[in-house]
């Protein structure tokens, strides 16, 4: 276990939750492609495993098996487990009862504070497929009211809880971990500065810088996130892999490097291979007056593009070798 | 004239066996998850779907289910009845439910179709579609179409039917690969296409080239010119994993209310392109660029705008093509 601000090493996610929450299943679909479904398989997690993946830092998340108790002295230093970690994320499974966990939540907030006030805790409202539009909105009301309740017994009112309504069946849990990871990113300001700018000198309507493994989104620019642009970015990566792999003979390594797909309302989707298994994935609409959607290749605009994006590319090296000394 | 064009496309096979589902799927851009909301057919689904320039497929999906099949069959003594569904067949789609309990009552239906077809369409092309396939072991499939295969060409022989068998699945390609050889059964002038697609590579020099009908993403035709690169190097599944794949994207988009209009993946050694040929129909180059290329010419054939200029001459010609086949 590392502290998080030496950049050399990796910044931890702790994943709790009682049993059966969904945290495996969540771990298999986001880091391992694996199809929601399948997760109806999984067999219960019975010691901690630990996913890594990259942004500027490493990253690892590591989850905890739901059935054991984590003041357990034997089994884990938990102390020292919640001195070292970034952030806490907890699992509840929103189709269940879920009072006896958000009891076990509050315990565990309450050790964790005292240990590490700089902890960020970030609660999955899971499994919200199964609730109707309505329905979403109660639950999350009525968790965050209790939770806050219950921050006053013991007396935590100021701390921070941020809470996130997810499913694997949809991109709601890459959004939640995207939002989780950026918190953890010290270079995020800058990055964010950064990608204002490519928007700015590229016509661009929103960019993401994604980690091309898992879809979680490392940075964007500072405007809003729609949910559906989101999923397009990332969807648009999947094509690009899957078309590309058929065709490119060496293994693994070989990703496509820049790809561009023209759309009929006029926008472009744009993507082009970053560092580290990064990669920058754009949507940009050429309004009607726009002198650039007269062009039916919109040559120049892309040219303007790739120049734009390289010189980003540039910025994101040397931001790397940067945060890598110590 | 507009009636020589229109081709009817009968689906048959008993309740249950998938017939709906793979029309959803391929003709109205379902998930194969959407089809476990699908209900059981009524007597029968009409669809009527334009195909290429001038051709409409005309498919009766037909409601499985024990009542219907004997009102079809029953009703078909009169060949001038409204209600012989039995007439004007250019294609029969018989599919048969690998997991079927019942499979003399199968058998014994498809040889009471076989009969009427025999009787009111005798030139229909039969095709035998063994589905499910995903529920059978992997190693146990091949030998499992075999026998039903040999079984059911037995029945056809005393109808003098030859049959087009293909083991399919909603869950994987082989669905587009069985639609694609229907659909192609039916286009007159497909060999103009292939003889003129072989020109147009003598100019390009592609790795690849493919059409695709554009509603459906069904490939009708496709050369491949490097004659020393081992065909074996490619996918033999890769024209099923690109329709799947594109048909992804296409959805992917549609969530943010628009369709792609083309879309250009570079990889390390490969470029691919896809944008509209026709209006009926999609165009896929896949230029390798990994040696031998630039060499002779000091300019990069594969130059993006030198392709999208020989796509637009290619234009002309297959539009002509499409005109001219009924
Ligand atoms: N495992 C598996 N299930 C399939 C496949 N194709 C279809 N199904 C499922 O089979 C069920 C029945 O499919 P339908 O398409 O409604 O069957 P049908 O032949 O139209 O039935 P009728 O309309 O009653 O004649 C659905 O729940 C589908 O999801 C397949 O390839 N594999
Ligand atoms: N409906 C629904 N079920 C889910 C979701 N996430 C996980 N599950 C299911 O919840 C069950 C328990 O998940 P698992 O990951 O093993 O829980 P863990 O004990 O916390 O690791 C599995 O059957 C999953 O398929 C979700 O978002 N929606
Ligand atoms: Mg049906």
């Amino acid at each position: 276990m590392e502290a998080i601000d030496s950049k050399d090493k990796k910044a931890t996610i702790l994943l709790m939750g009682l049993r059966r929450s969904g945290k495996s299943s969540i771990c298999k679909v986001v880091f391992h492609n694996m199809q929601p479904l399948d997760t109806l398989y999984l067999e219960s997690t019975s010691k901690p495993t630990t996913e890594t993946f990259t942004s500027l830092i490493d990253l690892a998340v590591m989850e905890l098996p739901g059935q054991l108790s984590l003041f357990e002295p034997s089994l884990y230093d938990s102390e020292k487990i919640f001195a070292s970690i970034g952030a806490l994320i907890y699992v509840i499974d929103s189709q269940d009862e879920y009072l006896s966990a958000l009891q076990n939540l509050a315990v565990i907030i309450n050790y964790a504070y005292k240990i590490n006030p700089k902890l960020h805790i970030e609660v999955l409202i899971h499994k919200i497929d199964g609730l109707s539009e309505d329905f979403r909105l109660d639950t999350q009301r009525d968790i965050m009211q209790r939770v806050g309740d219950d921050l006053l017994d013991y007396g935590l009112e100021g701390v921070q809880v941020s809470f996130y309504l997810t499913s694997i069946f949809d991109h709601s849990v890459y959004e939640a971990f995207s939002r989780i990871v950026q918190k953890l990113v010290v270079e995020l300001p800058q990055l964010e500065n950064l990608l204002d700018l490519v928007m700015q000198y590229s016509g661009f309507d929103k960019v993401f810088l994604f980690d091309v493994n898992s879809k979680i989104y490392v940075a964007t620019d500072s405007s809003p996130v729609d949910i559906q642009t989101y999923e397009v970015c990332a969807e648009f990566i999947d094509v690009t892999i899957d078309l590309d792999g058929l065709y490119e003979q060496s293994e693994e390594a070989s990703r496509p490097t820049k790809c561009v797909s023209r759309l009929q309302s006029g926008s472009v989707l744009y993507l082009h291979r970053m560092i580290r298994g990064l990669a920058l994935v754009a949507i940009s609409s050429f309004g009607k007056d726009d002198p650039r959607a007269e062009n039916p290749n919109v040559k120049n605009a892309i040219s303007i593009i790739d120049h734009n994006v390289n010189v980003f590319k540039k910025s994101l090296e040397t931001m790397w070798e940067g945060s890598r000394i110590r | 004239m507009a009636g020589s064009s229109r081709k009817k496309l009968l689906l048959m096979g008993r309740s249950g066996s998938g017939k709906s589902s793979m029309r959803s799927i391929i003709f109205s851009n379902y998930s194969a998850f959407d089809t476990r909301r699908l209900g059981a057919t009524i007597d029968v689904e009409h669809s009527n779907l334009r195909f290429l320039n001038n051709m409409t497929l005309n498919l009766w999906d037909c409601g499985g289910q024990d009542i219907f099949m004997e009102n079809f069959l029953n009703n078909s003594s009169n060949a001038s009845s409204a209600n012989n569904i039995f007439t004007k067949c250019e294609v029969l789609i018989h599919v048969f439910d690998v997991e079927s309990k019942e499979v003399s009552k199968d058998i014994e239906i498809f040889q009471r179709v076989l009969k009427n077809l025999h009787q009111f369409s005798p030139e229909v092309k039969v095709f035998i579609l063994v589905h499910k396939m995903d529920l059978i072991q992997v190693n146990k499939r091949q030998e499992l179409f075999d026998i039903m295969m040999s079984k059911l060409q037995e029945i056809a022989n005393e109808y003098s039917f030859k049959l087009t068998g293909f083991a399919t699945s909603i869950w994987d390609e082989s669905l587009y690969k069985a639609w694609s050889s229907i659909v192609c059964s039916l286009i007159p002038n497909i060999s103009l296409y292939e003889q003129h697609l072989l020109k147009f590579n003598d100019v390009l020099n592609a790795k690849e080239i493919i059409l695709f009908e554009k509603t459906t993403f069904l490939v009708i035709s496709s050369t491949n010119r490097l004659i020393s690169m081992n065909r074996e190097d490619l996918d033999p599944k890769r024209f099923e994993k690109i329709s799947n794949i594109i048909k992804t994207y296409k959805q992917s988009v549609n969530k943010i209310r628009t369709n792609f209009t083309n879309l250009l993946v570079n990889g390390l050694n490969s470029s691919i392109y896809l944008d509209v040929l026709t209006s009926n129909i999609y165009i896929m180059i896949i230029m390798d660029h990994s040696k031998d290329f630039d060499q002779d010419l000091g300019v990069r054939i594969d130059d993006q705008n030198l392709i999208l200029e020989n796509v637009k001459v290619a234009r002309k010609l297959f539009e002509r093509i499409e005109a001219s086949g009924r």
